[in-house]
């Protein structure tokens, strides 16, 4: 009996040594000589292979910044301006510094504000959904809220809110990868500078139907009426086919424009203290007074 | 209003509705084991479909957190089988490991439904077979409800074979032996039953004939063949055919959807190889019934008798 | 009983021609009217006219925006009120010449009577032409210009001509009715596109489940002079589709990705048969086609088969047949297994419009989707050989290569998969995506013009 046991664990150490053997001469035979700063720039990088750079992969990124002349087309939105330094140092290159960016959800059409005109029977994906119809509210150009974009996300910095019918993001987790503004058929995430202490005006909303169409639909949508494009003081805003867009690298977080928006389309987030919503609207009443004084 | 891609309508076949056939196609047999082995047999019946119905119930709830899919009744087929594969003498706590193993061995630790590879009944009687022989080889018979007049006890047809020899065996088949048969799995007592069931699978379209026609063409090719050489060492192809679950095994096991190929070749083939190996186990092995080692091996061999046998695709050669 | 059917897969769905009693009605003229400028397959229509302008019926308002494109015609005389966005069945913006109906005066050379006319044209170019003057379009569902279907690329030859009269959708009636009602003028169409193409073997393919189609078309054909077969197909869905019916009819199969002329094949519907008709014999532009009002929470007496004018809005028709029935939970433009669910009823018809199906809730909302039980009922009804419950997981993990390889560009949209599907898995919904994905691996590849 003995005996049986022995010869088992001599026999299994025997042939695991054996292959040990075998498979260590193999690897150094069939070893690929590498560039070695690949392989340094690869662990500097955090390893997400998560694509949002536009290579396959971090080894990919890492092959591709190697044989770059410069890093003008490399920045790994993940790791952000710490890593790309380390890039740059291994490299020998300047280093190309980029604004933080976040993900913004260009629509606040909750399911308070946009009623729902019929019920959706398909697959719940976002990409089907747009593929057969407008949606199943009035407005053909809202969140369509199958959580595409959340299933996109690596860094599950998104979740769908089932009280809103949103996704809403976390902004400490978002990486600024851009997966989500890939998979949402209906263009509504923007990749969005994060802002000084994160504060960023944005109009939540794509909808290019007129006025009053727009506003049947949902009543947070932007109607176009140009209010925020008046009294901006920094051109920072334009107004294309019914819908405002506020210029982040213009934009000097007065929020005088989301005072003013009349349909709450225009969103500030992470300011220290609430919108004084009246304050705003008689300090711009009163510089208008003082234009046509003038 | 509802809006949603087309097709707008749909045939009404369900996986509840589908199970539901083949809990009634089983219903035959089952009564009949009933008055044949009695009480002990209602009580394997209960037990077995009561533990699988629970277990995959609590661990869909309790390990999966997911919504429980007792809904769709396969449990229930799953017990069924079970409890129709083990002998009628069977002790009700080995029922129940046979339960445990099938269910959440074989079935949920794949991830339930459609997802396991190998039949989950017959995952829990091997294991039973191999763990419990002497519970799992018993023949005794309980008593009925009818009266047995030519019940053998002690061995089942196919134990027949060495006690009395090939030549001999052979001469136990007879008429009767199509309406029943005493001794062995309590399922396969009636091989007319079993055959009713499997007609009413077709009627309602529910299974493709191909798999079980292939196993007993293979079945009965093998034997004859073997039979023709030398009738002394080899069982003639009825006898065959009619003994050691050949029938339950082809018409409700290798059928299962989950576990059997998809294109109608592939079954031909997985039938072929099933057939093929329990007439091997069945003259050269030392388990005298092959039928579950047959198709559990043949399960193995789905993925890539799928990936080799497709549908005829239009227009592409 | 007809054997005659295509070789793989395909579903016996309950026929329910329910409405196959009601003949076909004119509809009277609503007060507005729109014109969508992209209600055939192709580069949507350019405008012609403007606001304010006064138009006739069958006048031009919108030409072709490409090579795959069609004509426009006013429905109706009077003026062009706005030309704009405006809301399709599906809730897209699409650009709709709207009139305000003052009458139905109609431009000049159309010949409004209902004498038959059996003496075909001699020139070819010329046939062709009145089909591209008179906007005809497919009018089995996929509106593919006809003119352009009908002129093959030089070097390919045109071998058997078939007409879809098939009509293999459940529910839908306006192709049985106008085989009725319209026969010869059917076969008369069917000898046009026959001389189009060269004088090529020539069949009418009508399932079974119509026989007084059947032999009211063989007597059409018996007593008019051209060489027409009428042939009965076995009652099977998709029987209808272009590459089912060539498969049934001349037991060929159209490669991967190629046009059914490859094997020597044009297909088109009976309708648009009538419209060649209509557009050659008559110089009638198409802005008329039959439309069944139909479903299975509506009373047989209030179905009707309507001869519409294209731009009616789909409600406009809903209430003059009596408004929306109460327990209709879905309302389809077209059949219940290939048509499209109308989430804008104000939407307006256009030249494919062929029904407004009312279908209750109980017959028409999805199951809860639960897991695969590899049945491969999906497998066993796709027409095209295809394996959707495979399909179904390479597109869910993303596999382009392997959907490509699987044949996910191959799919027809007929449903097949999904009506059979005991699981409830939306398979089509899934692997319409896979094939687009397919189909942009494939274009990628392909070489640039």
């Amino acid at each position: 009996m003995n005996s049986i046991v022995i010869w088992t664990i001599v026999i299994l150490a025997g042939l695991g040594l054996v292959l040990a053997v075998v498979l260590f001469f193999i690897a150094e035979k069939f070893k690929v000589e590498e560039d070695p700063r690949i392989e340094q720039i690869e662990k500097t990088l955090p390893g997400a292979n998560c694509g949002g750079c536009g290579y396959a992969g971090c080894h990919a990124f890492a092959d591709s910044a190697v044989k770059a002349s410069d890093l003008s087309a490399h920045f790994c939105p993940v790791g952000g301006n710490e890593v790309m330094k380390k890039v740059a140092e291994i490299l020998g290159y300047a280093m190309v510094e980029k604004a933080p960016q976040v993900a913004v959800l260009r629509c606040n059409g909750t399911c308070e504000a946009r009623p729902k005109t019929n019920t959706y029977d398909g697959d719940v994906s976002c990409r089907v959904k747009a593929a057969l119809y407008s949606g199943d509210t009035a407005c053909p150009f809202g969140c369509l809220g199958c959580g595409d974009c959340v299933d996109a996300c690596e860094f599950g910095a998104l979740s769908m809110d089932p009280a809103t019918g949103l996704p809403v993001l976390d902004e400490n987790k978002c990486v600024a990868c851009g997966n989500c503004v890939k998979a949402c058929p209906k263009k509504l995430i923007e990749l969005r500078p994060k802002g000084p202490r994160g504060m960023r005006e944005a109009v939540l909303c794509r909808n290019e139907d007129k006025g009053p169409a727009a506003k049947k639909a949902c009543a947070n949508a932007c109607i176009g009426c140009g209010i925020c494009v008046k009294t901006c003081t920094h051109e920072a805003i334009s107004l294309e086919n019914n819908l405002a867009y506020i210029d982040p690298a213009k934009c000097k977080l007065c929020r005088e424009c989301e005072a003013m928006c009349p349909t709450g389309a225009i969103h500030g987030v992470n300011f220290p203290k609430e919108l004084d919503r009246e304050g705003i609207k008689a300090r711009v009443a009163n510089r208008k007074k003082e234009v046509s004084n003038e | 209003m509802i809006v949603s891609p087309n097709p707008h309508i749909h045939a009404n076949v369900s996986t509840k509705k589908l199970m539901l056939d083949v809990i009634i196609a089983l219903c035959p047999a089952a009564i009949v084991s009933f008055l044949f082995y009695g009480l002990s047999e209602i009580a394997i019946m209960a037990i077995s479909v009561a533990s699988c119905v629970v277990l995959e119930w609590a661990i869909t709830k309790y390990l999966m957190k997911k919504p429980s899919t007792t809904g769709d009744l396969s449990a229930i087929v799953t017990g069924m089988l079970l409890a129709m594969n083990l002998p009628p003498t069977c002790p009700l706590w080995v029922v129940f490991i046979g339960a445990v193993v099938a269910i959440a061995v074989a079935k949920m630790s794949f991830g339930g439904v459609g997802q396991n590879i190998w039949n989950p009944a017959l995952v829990g009687r091997v294991f039973l077979l191999v763990s419990f022989p002497t519970y799992m080889t018993d023949w005794t018979v309980p008593a009925g409800f009818i009266s047995n007049v030519d019940a053998f006890s002690g061995a089942t047809l196919l134990g027949q074979v060495s006690i009395l020899g090939a030549l001999e065996a052979d001469k136990l088949v007879n008429l009767q032996t199509l309406f029943y048969n005493i001794g062995g799995s309590a399922g396969e007592i009636s091989a007319l039953a079993l055959l009713a069931g499997w007609v009413y699978l077709l009627v309602r379209k529910v299974i493709r004939p191909w798999i079980t026609l292939s196993i007993f063409a293979t079945v009965a090719l093998v034997a004859g063949i073997f039979h023709m050489v030398d009738p002394a060492a080899y069982t003639g192809p009825l006898f065959n055919l009619l003994t050691g679950g050949v029938i339950l095994g082809a018409c409700f096991m290798a059928t299962d959807y989950v576990t059997s190929p998809m294109s109608n070749w592939g079954g031909v083939v997985y039938g072929i190889g099933i057939g093929f190996i329990v007439m091997m186990i069945c003259y050269f092995g030392s388990y005298p019934e092959g039928m579950s080692f047959a198709i559990l091996l043949m399960n193995t061999a789905v993925p890539l008798i799928n990936i080799k046998f497709h549908q005829r695709k239009y227009g592409r050669k | 009983m007809s054997k005659i059917t295509f070789a793989i897969g395909g579903v016996h769905p309950d026929d329910a021609k329910l409405a196959r009693g009601c003949a076909i009605e004119v509809l009277p003229l609503p007060q507005t009217m729109y014109v969508s400028m992209a209600q055939h397959l192709g580069a949507p229509a350019k405008p012609l006219v403007a606001v304010g302008d006064k138009v006739k019926t069958g006048q031009v308002i919108a030409e072709p925006g490409g090579f795959i494109s069609a004509f426009v015609h006013s429905p109706a005389s009077g003026t062009v009120k706005s030309i704009g966005p405006r809301k399709d069945l599906a809730g897209n913006n699409a650009t709709h010449i709207e009139i305000a109906v003052e009458g139905d005066e109609w431009v000049e050379g159309v010949d409004l009577s209902d004498t038959l006319v059996t003496e075909i044209p001699e020139d070819r170019q010329f046939i062709l032409d009145r089909i591209k003057a008179c906007g005809v379009v497919g009018l089995g569902g996929a509106t593919f210009p006809t003119h352009v279907k009908l002129n093959p690329a030089p070097g390919s030859v045109a071998e058997c001509l078939i007409l879809n009269g098939a009509e293999c959708e459940p529910y839908l009636t306006s192709d049985f009715r106008i085989m009725l009602e319209r026969t010869k003028e059917i076969v008369v169409g069917a000898a046009i596109m026959q001389k189009v193409l060269g004088g090529c073997r020539t069949v009418i393919g009508i399932e079974e489940n119509k026989p007084e189609a059947i032999e009211a078309m063989q007597k059409a054909v018996a007593e008019l002079p051209y060489k027409v077969e009428i042939l009965p197909l076995k009652k099977k869905y998709p029987q209808g589709g272009e590459k089912q019916l060539i498969q049934a009819v001349m037991h060929r199969e159209v490669g991967s990705g190629g046009l059914p002329i490859s094997v020597g094949a044009v297909v088109q519907n009976v309708a648009t048969s009538l419209a060649v008709y209509e557009a050659v014999q008559k110089n009638k532009p198409l802005i008329t086609n039959t439309l069944t009002i139909t479903g299975n929470c509506l009373p047989v007496e209030k179905m009707h088969n309507y001869l519409f004018r294209i731009g009616m809005p789909l409600s406009y028709i809903a209430e003059y047949a009596g408004g929306v029935p109460e327990g209709a939970a879905k309302l389809i433009s077209g059949g219940p297994m290939m048509g499209r669910a109308i989430a804008n009823l104000d939407a307006a018809t256009v030249k494919g419009s062929s029904s407004i199906l009312y279908l209750s809730e109980e017959s028409t909302k999805r199951g809860q989707e639960s897991l695969c039980i590899r049945c491969g009922r999906c497998s066993e009804a796709c027409p095209m050989g295809l394996e959707p419950f495979l399909l179904n997981r390479l597109y869910k993990v993303g596999d382009v290569e392997a959907l490509e390889a699987n044949a996910a560009q191959d799919c027809i949209e007929c449903g097949c998969c999904l009506y059979s599907c005991p699981a409830y898995i939306p398979l089509l919904d899934r692997v319409r995506q896979a094939k687009g994905m397919a189909m942009a691996a494939i274009r990628a590849r392909a070489p640039k013009k």
